[in-house]
């Protein structure tokens, strides 16, 4: 079977001779739920930026496969980077929805990547684009606030309209970088579960940074510990125990 | 150190911030011996102030004609010179923020926008009255100059400050640099702009005013003739004119930041 993703040798260094990831390997298959966990700094929120680029590796590989072709996205540049991204739908940990745009605009903004600046200028999209979003207001529950405006909306709202606002990119990769850190213990459990059954219904593999152990183990497949800019743990969420975590987080009172 | 003694440090200002205060004061001093100002002199002027006001009254509502065309140039110079100066300073304003332009680019825009800014708008439409000639033309050139200096400054400051998250978020979408900038850039300074296009309006009705008395077109040309002719009553007319357009004006400005939740 071929992976969805495949990250070889990934080298990421703000500053040079001090790598934040170490060379990582990862492969990440067509789909399912991948969580990453690992103590703050260690990289997570890095490795998912490195694969749509919004930062740049300084060494390796990332292999892209989708549409039937495979692509190193560590070397994309101008145009053929953003044909990529638009196929890499990204959650982010704020949120990061334009505030003052509704919520409609903010969806469809998801579709920014196939249009033309004068098109976008005049909301000129795509009627099955318009129709494809109130679909998915449905299915994350926001039906009724598409035209309010995304600063009226709650944090949990904002989440799914984040959420949303990814898929409507239809795209074959899900990355979500710490989706529930803001949130409410009982909207994260929310915002998991939107994430693994949309992943499940459109087949597609998601990716997702979290920090807390317990929401990782409940929804995902499959989690890799990350410390010190390097893979420790690969495996499923039966095989973490207490041993494992500290291999990860380091130290031990917190297990207690 | 006792107790008292630390408490009384707290608040204390250094002697640098003392030196100075003490330097502008003296210097404040010697420009005004310098300038020969004296009491008498101030007196005497009173007087000649109020035999002014005096000749003022009642104001001369005789020459409307000349006065209404001068009104009407007046505001089709501020529109004109509003319109244009916030349409190129938008372009301006964007290729001077420093985060999302190259270094070259945005030095370059930012150092464009400081000479425009350098010169007084009257000063600016002399050099135009020389290079295009007398007249209404000359003044909207005067008139844009100073608003590209002052608007394009605070476009630039306004798209410096917008949050980065809302704009990486349209970046991760594959969206191109003129969509990031429409969808991700654009609806966070919106209200900002308004504000500012506003501001220019009020400002450049009152410099339109002006840019006349240098022969730039506009009321002012009419206001200089009638000191020149010693027509104070018109005079007054003509500032009680101007005061009253401004006051529209700005009422006017209010109700467009209104409408736009600024």
């Amino acid at each position: 079977m071929t992976h969805a993703l495949e990250i070889k040798g990934l080298v990421k260094q703000y500053q040079p001779g001090r790598p934040i990831l170490k060379g990582i390997d990862l492969a990440i298959p067509g789909a399912g739920l991948t969580a990453i966990i690992g103590p703050s700094g260690t990289g997570k929120s890095t490795l998912i930026r490195c694969i749509n680029r919004l930062v740049d590796p300084s060494a390796g590989e990332i292999w892209f496969g989708s549409g039937g072709e495979r692509i190193d996205l560590a070397r994309l540049r101008g145009r053929a980077l953003r044909a990529s991204r638009c196929r890499i739908g990204m959650v982010f940990q704020e949120y990061n929805l334009v505030e003052r745009l509704t919520v409609m605009e903010n969806l469809l903004s998801g579709r920014l990547g196939y249009m033309g600046a004068w098109a976008a200028w005049r909301r000129k999209f795509d009627q099955a684009d318009i129709a494809y979003a109130f679909e998915l207001l449905d299915t994350v529950g926001l039906g009724a606030h598409a035209s309010q405006r995304a600063d009226a909306l709650s944090g949990g709202q904002r989440q799914r309209v984040g959420i949303a606002r990814a898929l409507m990119q239809r795209p074959p990769l899900l990355l979500a970088d710490e989706p529930t850190s803001s949130l409410d213990p009982k909207t994260s459990f929310e915002i998991m579960g939107l994430l693994r059954d949309q992943g499940r219904a459109r087949g597609i593999p998601v990716i997702v940074n979290i920090h807390d152990v317990e929401l990782a183990k409940r929804y995902a497949d499959r989690i890799i510990g990350l410390s010190g800019g390097q893979v420790v743990y690969d495996g499923g969420a039966a095989d973490l125990d207490d041993a494992r975590l500290r291999q990860i987080y380091g130290g031990q009172d917190w297990l207690a | 150190m006792s107790a008292p003694a630390r408490a009384s440090s707290a608040f204390r200002t250094g002697p640098a911030t003392r030196v100075a205060l003490w330097l502008i004061l003296a210097y404040a001093l010697y420009a005004a011996s310098q300038l020969g100002f004296s009491w008498t002199r101030f007196v005497e002027g009173l007087g000649h102030g109020a035999r002014f006001l005096g000749r003022m009254f009642p104001p001369d509502l005789s020459h409307r004609d000349d006065l209404a065309d001068g009104i009407a140039e007046t505001l089709q110079i501020a529109v004109l010179a509003s319109l244009a100066g916030i349409v190129l300073s938008l372009p301006i304003g964007l290729l001077g923020a420093r985060n999302l332009m190259p270094g070259p680019v945005s030095w370059a825009a930012r150092a464009l926008v400081s000479v425009c800014r350098s010169l007084h708008p009257v000063i600016v439409a002399i050099l135009f009255v020389k290079a295009v000639g007398f007249g209404p033309l000359a003044g909207v050139l005067a008139l844009v100059v100073s608003s590209i200096g002052f608007i394009g400054k605070l476009f630039s400051e306004a798209i410096e400050e917008i949050s980065h998250k809302q704009v990486e978020a349209i970046r991760a979408t594959g969206a191109s640099f003129m969509n990031v900038v429409l969808f991700g850039v654009l609806p966070q300074v919106l209200p900002r702009f308004v504000g500012f296009a506003t501001y220019q309006l009020d400002s450049n009705l009152r410099n339109s005013t002006m840019v006349g008395i240098v022969g730039a077109g506009g009321v002012g040309g009419v206001l200089l003739s009638a000191f020149q002719r010693f027509d104070y009553a018109f005079v007054l007319t003509i500032l009680l004119t101007i005061i009253a357009i401004i006051v529209v004006g700005e009422l006017a400005a209010n109700s467009v930041k209104k409408v736009f939740h600024v």
